[in-house]
């Protein structure tokens, strides 16, 4: 089957090992690859070709036999769901917050650690710790021993202000899945662009202070730019992380009060397993995966940059 | 009260110092304004974990107080308690599903990483571009289908199915991490080595792996996090037999929900393996939670 191969081989390949002919060569090259991309293929890419299949079958798991053809109507429905609306906006306006506040604070923190001073290892030590608990022990935590109306730490802190309690799950959801989110991802965003900081040449800042540029100055014109790649990075990574955003919100606020805090994938949770609408929730995949590739493909585009600057820089 | 002490430790600090004691003074001041405020953030982060431990270590009636109690007799009572309930088989099921998946990972991205580095495939750019394009997908999308298979085959509730998932989910980020080590080999070392005339098997076990090594390690610390951490599709996929931590502490949640110090006891035993794999190897955490990116 291999007859019509073009003929590659040549430049792309160095001249070692020149006993091997250039299609086996091919061969042994790809080899490896082979088990982890068909791996993938088959857990990854199958059951969404079978989404796709049952995003045009009417399809309830409650009632046997229920299962049958209906075209486009789920997506019909998709488009004209006022919930899915609300569930995408939700999902929009939580992503965006999450990975911005915890930028912001990501860098500030970032700059805090870039300077010597006596315990900076035990400080990073502690700082990176949000990040690794367990993002369903993270919401369990904020939502009892934090943010409870009366027995929270941070209404016990309130209440010595003087300020009345707030019920902040109930009363302000997204503001605390927010910072929930916020908390657990500043640690990620913040190693990150430590990781930029540290990288700067020292030399490049000597001579700025030489030519009697101040620290905002330097701060502004030498470090931003430089930082650049690594807040594009921290923000692309933090993002694909976070639109799956799933475990706090479960456990925090059942994607409640209402639908206040329903993001797409609590959302098409809520409706392949607590609706059992097999039809219906394919749909939805499949319009979040088109919605996906269009933002992701252009993401890609810029994670690929990225990634060329800093093996350039290393 | 405090009127004349800020002046009277800085004079003996910079004895040798010719000019306007201001100086030193500012200097110092604001390396300490600067020491303190780095050590406040951290504080206020770690606020909320250490107050997690502390509590885990308190009587149910320490722990529900409208004022918190810093000061309390420790005791072991809730770890107990904890270990009463059941908690041995969903930590087994947790560590068997992290250290099979992440094998499995090592097992399928190493020769996989190799290949698209340093006797890299013809379309390395496109492979690449399909293992992280899989990542952006979201899991919710596929979970109708992964949940009817499973179901179908009969492998609900199955440790396996757990397995085989947290590969696919770590997969292609250990590719591109690998990858990037990998890349870092130099050249001239596997030339040496092929000038002495070592087979390719030579060549990858003795010379190669050994200096991509650390980078391995790296790879299973970040595979260990995300397969430890993960929670949706252990809540849809497992039900009693093979359910994980996170599963254990939703159920214990529910029913010990006011036990704030059993819960908290529960929440620390759920945390502590990767929070301490985390700290120890903090040095291989930004390099793999940038896929290799940022070195």
């Amino acid at each position: 089957m291999a007859t019509l191969a073009p003929p590659v081989s040549g430049p792309a390949m160095p001249a070692a090992r020149q006993a091997a002919s250039p299609r086996r060569e091919a061969w042994q090259r790809r080899l490896p690859l082979t088990p982890a991309l068909i791996f993938m293929i088959i857990v990854t890419q199958i059951p969404f070709v079978f989404t796709v299949i049952f995003s045009f079958q009417s399809w309830n798991l409650v009632r046997p036999h229920s299962q049958h053809w209906v075209g486009l109507e789920n997506y019909a429905n998709v488009f004209t769901d006022s919930a899915f609306r609300d569930a995408l906006l939700t999902e929009i306006g939580m992503t965006a917050l999450a990975v911005a506040i915890s930028m912001v604070l990501g860098i500030g923190l970032a700059v805090l650690l870039d300077r010597r001073f006596p315990g900076r290892g035990v400080v990073r030590t502690l700082l990176i710790a949000p990040f690794l608990i367990m993002p369903t022990v993270a919401g369990l935590l904020w939502k009892t021993t934090m943010l409870d109306p009366v027995y929270g730490i941070v209404n016990y802190l309130l209440r010595l202000c003087g300020a009345a309690p707030v019920d902040f799950v109930n009363q302000h959801p997204m503001a605390s899945i927010v910072t929930v989110l916020v908390w657990q991802w500043t640690p990620f965003m913040m190693l990150i662009v430590l990781a930029g900081l540290q990288s700067q040449s020292n030399e490049v800042l000597e001579a700025a202070k030489v030519d009697g540029a101040g620290a905002w100055t330097t701060f502004r014109a030498i470090t931003v730019p430089h930082l650049r790649p690594y807040i594009e990075l921290g923000v692309l990574l933090g993002a694909i992380y976070l639109v799956n955003t799933f475990d706090v919100i479960y456990m925090m606020t059942q994607g409640g009060p209402g639908t206040a805090t329903t993001n797409l994938p609590y959302y098409l949770y809520q409706r392949a397993f607590l609706g059992f609408d097999v039809g219906q929730a394919s749909a939805l995949g499949v319009v979040t995966v088109a919605g996906t590739i269009l933002v992701a493909s252009v993401a890609l585009r810029m994670l690929f940059t990225v990634f060329a600057t800093t093996e350039r820089r290393a | 009260m405090a009127t004349a002490t800020p002046a009277t430790p800085v004079t003996p600090a910079a004895p040798a110092a010719p000019g306007p004691a201001s100086r030193p003074l500012r200097r110092i001041l604001g390396r300490a304004s600067w020491t303190a405020g780095a050590w406040l953030a951290a504080l206020v982060f770690f606020f909320p974990v250490l107050w997690m431990v502390l509590t885990a270590f308190k009587q149910e009636a320490d722990a529900y107080t409208t004022t918190p109690h810093l000061v309390f007799s420790p005791t072991l009572a809730q770890f107990r308690a904890v270990f009463h309930s059941g908690i041995g088989p969903y930590l087994a099921n947790s560590a068997l599903a992290t250290v099979l998946s992440t094998l499995l990972v090592l097992v399928l991205g190493i020769p996989a990483g190799y290949a698209l580095s340093i006797r890299s495939v013809r379309k390395w750019r496109d492979a690449l571009f399909f293992f992280i394009s899989t990542k952006m997908l979201p899991v919710v999308a596929a979970i109708v289908p992964i949940y009817l298979a499973v179901r179908d085959i009969g492998a609900l509730d199955n440790i396996g199915t757990l397995i085989v998932l947290y590969t696919a989910m770590n997969l292609p980020i250990a590719v591109w991490m690998l990858r990037s080590f990998f890349l870092e080999v130099p050249v001239e070392v596997l030339e040496a080595a092929r000038v002495d005339g070592v087979t390719l098997r030579q060549e990858i076990t003795r010379v190669m792996l050994p200096m991509v090594a650390p980078g391995i390690a790296a790879t299973a610390l970040i595979c260990v996090i995300f397969s430890w951490n993960e929670f949706f599709f252990a809540l849809n996929l497992t039900s009693v037999r093979a359910a994980t931590m996170p599963v254990f502490l939703v159920g214990f949640m529910t029913s010990e929900g006011l036990y704030w110090a059993k819960l908290a006891a529960a929440a620390t035993l759920a945390c502590l393996p990767v929070l301490l794999a985390g700290w120890i190897a903090q040095k291989q955490l930004v390099r793999g939670l940038s896929m290799g990116a940022v070195k």
